[in-house]
C-alpha cells in the first residue's frame, strides 16, 4: 500500500509538470502585449520597458520558464502587476472559499447520488427505480449556471430562504450561504452519480460471490450496503477524482452569479486585465487541485479494492 | 440412516422467457437420506443449476414453480416464507459452487467473509475467527490463522474452492450440496479436494447432493446417483448398479463417453451425436428421442414412465416393455 501510494504521487508530479509547462506556454499564446494592456494607453516607453525587465519578458521562452520554476519551487508565483501584493497570497486568500463550495457540492451529491442508485438497483424496475432514472436523466441535463439562476431567483429573490450573494461569516452564516450555490452544481452530479451506481451496482449484485453471501443466510441489507456496494462505488470514486476539474470550472459560474469570491472568479478577473501572474498563480493551484484529487482517488481505490494495490 | 432428509416430489419448473415458458424441470422426483452422498449427473443444460437453486429458492425472478414439492425434513420449501429460507441458507443447507474464482467477495478478507457467514452465534469475534482458522486447518491450508486475513486473490483456485467448503460445513449442515466443484480445478487437485471432502462427510455426517458431469467422481465419492436428460431424470439407482447395469440409452451412452471408461487406444473421443431438444418447443413422446440409436416407433407417440425396474432402480424407456415392442 505504502510503495503504491508513493509511484501514484511519483506520477502524480510528473503529470503537475507537463500540465504546468503547457500552460505557461499557452498562456504565452494568448494575443495582445500584456505589458501594454496593464500600463494602459499613457505609458511612457520607460515604464514599459522597466515592466517588460521585470516579469522577464524579454528573456527567450526557455529562460521564462526556468525562471517561473525556480520562483515556484521558492514557493513565489510572483506579484501582483497592480497592486504588488505576493500572489501566493492572493491565491490562498482566495482558495478556501472555492474549497468549501468544491467539497460542499461533491459530499452531498455523492452522498445523494449513492443512495438513490443502490436503491433502485436493489429494487430494480420499480416506481421508484424508473423515478430515480427520470430525475437523474433531468438533472445531468441541466447545465449548473441555469440552476444557479433560477434557484438564486427561486430561494433567495422570490421566497427568500437563503442569502443570494456573498460568503458570509461564521460557520452557520457560511453554511447558510454554501446551500445555493452548492445545489446549483452539485445537482447534475446527483443525477450523473445516481446512474453510474445503479448501473455498476446492478452489474455486482449479479456476480456469483453475490449468490454466494445469499447462500449463506446473510442479511439482504448487509449484501446490499457491504458486499456490493464497495465493489459498486469504485468507479464512482474514480469518477469524482476526475471530476474535481469540472467542479473547479462549475464553481466559476456559481462564483460569478453568486457574488462569491474564489479561485474562478479570480482567474476571469486577471484573464481580462492579463495580469499574468495571477492567472498563472490560481490556474496551477487548480491543476494542483485536479492532481492530487485524481491521485487521491486512485488511494481511496487502492484501500477499498485490495486488487488494486498490486497491480498498477 | 434410512431416514429421509430431501425430498423432491414431481417438480416442474419454467422460466418465462419471450419465446414462451422455458421448462427447464419436468416431474424431477428423488430423495437424499441422512448422511447419504446421492450424485447427479447429466451434460450442460440439463437441468441441474436450476434444480439446485429451486432447493435453495435462489432462483432468477422469471423462474416459476408450475408443480411439484421440494420437502427438507417435511417441510415444504416452495411454500417457506423468505424469513424461514434464509434461516435454513447456509445453516441446515450449505452450498459449494462451480466457480471458485468468483466464488468469494473481492473486496473483503476471507476472515471477513468467514466471521460473517456465522451471522447467527452468539460467539465473540475472536472466537468466530478461531472457528474459521480451525475449519480452514481442516480442509488442508497451512498456516490459516495468518491466511484469513489475505484476500481471495491472493489463494489458488484449489485453494479457494478449500476455502469455499470449508465455509460450507462451518454450520455443521446436514445437507450440503456440491455442485460441479470440482470442474474448474486440474485432475490432481480434483481428487484431493473429493477425499478431503469425504473425510469431512464422514466426521459429520451430512448429507450431499453431489452434482458432476464426471462420472469417474460420481463413482467414486456417491451412494446413489440421479441421471438426467434435459430436465427430466431417466434413470436412478444405486451406483453400482447404474455403472454396471444401465437401463437407459443415455446413461449407457454417458458411460461410453467417459475418458476413464476407454480401454483402447482412440484418435477421437466417443460422443453422443445430436443435441439437447428445445425446452421451449419440447416434441412429444420420448425426450431422448432423437439421438438415441434404440428408437421405436412407440418413443415417438409416448412418453416413457420412469418405472422402477430392481432394488431401487429406476428408469424411464420403452425399452425396458419389451413384452410391448414385440
Amino acid at each position: 500500500m505504502l510503495s503504491f501510494a508513493l509511484r501514484r504521487f511519483a506520477l502524480a508530479a510528473l503529470i503537475l509538470l507537463v500540465a504546468v509547462t503547457l500552460m505557461f506556454l499557452m498562456i504565452r499564446a494568448v494575443p495582445g502585449d500584456p505589458v501594454q494592456i496593464m500600463l494602459g494607453p499613457r505609458a511612457t516607453p520607460e515604464l514599459q520597458a522597466r515592466l517588460t525587465a521585470e516579469l522577464a519578458l524579454d528573456q527567450p521562452i526557455w529562460r521564462q520558464l526556468v525562471i517561473f520554476y525556480g520562483n515556484m519551487l521558492q514557493g513565489d508565483l510572483g506579484t501582483d502587476v497592480f497592486s504588488g501584493r505576493s500572489v501566493t497570497q492572493i491565491v490562498f486568500q482566495q482558495l478556501p472559499f472555492t474549497l468549501e463550495l468544491i467539497f460542499a457540492s461533491i459530499i452531498w451529491s455523492a452522498a445523494l447520488g449513492i443512495l438513490l442508485g443502490a436503491y433502485a438497483a436493489a429494487h430494480p424496475n420499480t416506481v421508484i427505480d424508473r423515478t430515480v432514472a427520470v430525475l437523474s436523466v433531468s438533472f445531468v441535463a441541466a447545465p449548473a449556471f441555469v440552476v444557479a439562476l433560477l434557484s438564486l431567483l427561486l430561494f433567495a429573490v422570490h421566497l427568500q430562504w437563503f442569502p443570494a450573494i456573498g460568503v458570509g461569516d461564521g460557520f452557520w452564516d457560511r453554511l447558510d450561504h454554501l446551500v445555493l450555490p452548492a445545489f446549483a452544481i452539485g445537482l447534475s452530479w446527483v443525477g450523473y452519480i445516481a446512474r453510474l451506481v445503479r448501473a455498476s451496482m446492478l452489474e455486482v449484485l449479479g456476480e456469483n460471490h453475490i449468490r454466494t453471501a445469499r447462500a449463506f443466510g446473510l442479511a439482504e441489507r448487509r449484501i446490499v450496503m457491504v458486499y456490493a456496494l464497495r465493489i459498486a462505488i469504485l468507479p464512482v470514486v474514480t469518477v469524482i477524482g476526475v471530476g474535481m476539474g469540472f467542479l473547479l470550472s462549475a464553481a466559476v459560474f456559481a462564483e460569478i452569479v453568486f457574488a462569491r469570491p474564489g479561485l474562478g472568479k479570480l482567474v476571469i478577473d486577471s484573464i481580462t486585465t492579463r495580469n499574468y501572474p495571477i492567472v498563472m498563480g490560481s490556474v496551477l493551484i487548480s491543476t494542483g487541485l485536479f492532481v492530487v484529487s485524481t491521485a487521491l482517488a486512485d488511494l481511496i481505490n487502492a484501500w477499498l479494492d485490495p486488487r488494486a494495490r498490486t497491480s498498477t | 440412516m434410512t431416514e429421509t432428509l430431501l425430498e423432491i416430489d414431481g417438480l416442474s419448473v419454467d422460466y418465462e422467457t419471450e419465446r414462451g415458458d422455458l421448462k427447464a424441470l419436468r416431474d424431477i422426483s428423488f430423495d437424499v437420506r441422512k448422511g447419504e452422498i446421492v450424485g447427479i449427473v447429466g451434460e450442460s443444460g440439463c437441468g441441474k443449476s436450476t434444480l439446485i437453486s429451486s432447493i435453495l429458492r435462489l432462483t432468477a425472478p422469471n423462474t416459476r414453480f408450475r408443480q411439484g414439492e421440494v420437502r427438507f425434513k417435511g417441510q415444504n420449501l416452495l411454500q417457506a416464507t423468505e424469513r424461514q429460507m434464509r434461516d435454513l441458507r447456509g445453516d441446515d443447507i450449505s452450498i459449494v459452487f462451480q466457480d471458485p474464482m468468483q466464488t468469494h467477495n473481492p473486496v473483503l478478507s476471507v476472515g471477513q467473509q468467514m466471521v460473517d457467514i456465522q451471522h447467527r452465534s452468539s460467539a465473540s469475534k475472536a472466537e468466530k475467527r478461531a472457528k474459521a482458522a480451525k475449519m480452514l486447518g481442516a480442509v488442508g491450508i497451512p498456516d490459516p490463522e495468518a491466511r484469513l486475513s489475505q484476500f481471495p486473490h491472493e489463494f489458488s483456485g484449489g485453494m479457494r474452492q478449500r476455502i469455499a467448503i470449508a465455509m460450507a460445513l462451518m454450520s455443521e449442515p446436514d445437507l450440503l450440496i456440491a455442485d460441479e466443484p470440482t470442474t474448474a480445478l486440474d485432475a490432481t487437485l480434483e481428487v484431493q479436494i473429493i477425499e478431503r471432502l469425504r473425510e469431512l462427510q464422514r466426521e459429520m455426517h451430512c448429507a450431499v447432493l453431489f452434482i458432476s458431469h464426471h462420472l469417474g467422481v460420481i463413482a467414486e465419492l456417491c451412494d446413489r446417483v440421479v441421471v438426467m436428460y434435459a430436465g427430466a431424470v431417466v434413470e436412478s439407482g444405486d451406483v453400482r448398479e447404474i455403472f454396471h447395469n444401465p437401463k437407459h440409452p443415455y446413461t449407457r451412452r454417458l458411460i461410453e463417453c467417459d475418458p476413464g471408461h476407454i480401454k483402447t487406444r482412440a484418435r477421437v473421443l466417443p460422443t453422443i451425436p445430436g443435441e439437447v431438444p428445445d425446452l421451449a418447443n419440447l416434441p412429444g413422446g420420448c425426450i431422448f428421442r432423437d439421438r438415441c440409436d434404440q428408437a421405436m416407433d412407440r418413443c415417438a407417440q409416448e412418453v416413457p414412465p420412469l418405472e422402477r425396474l430392481g432394488e431401487g432402480h429406476l428408469a424411464a424407456c420403452w425399452l425396458n416393455h419389451e413384452e410391448v415392442s414385440a
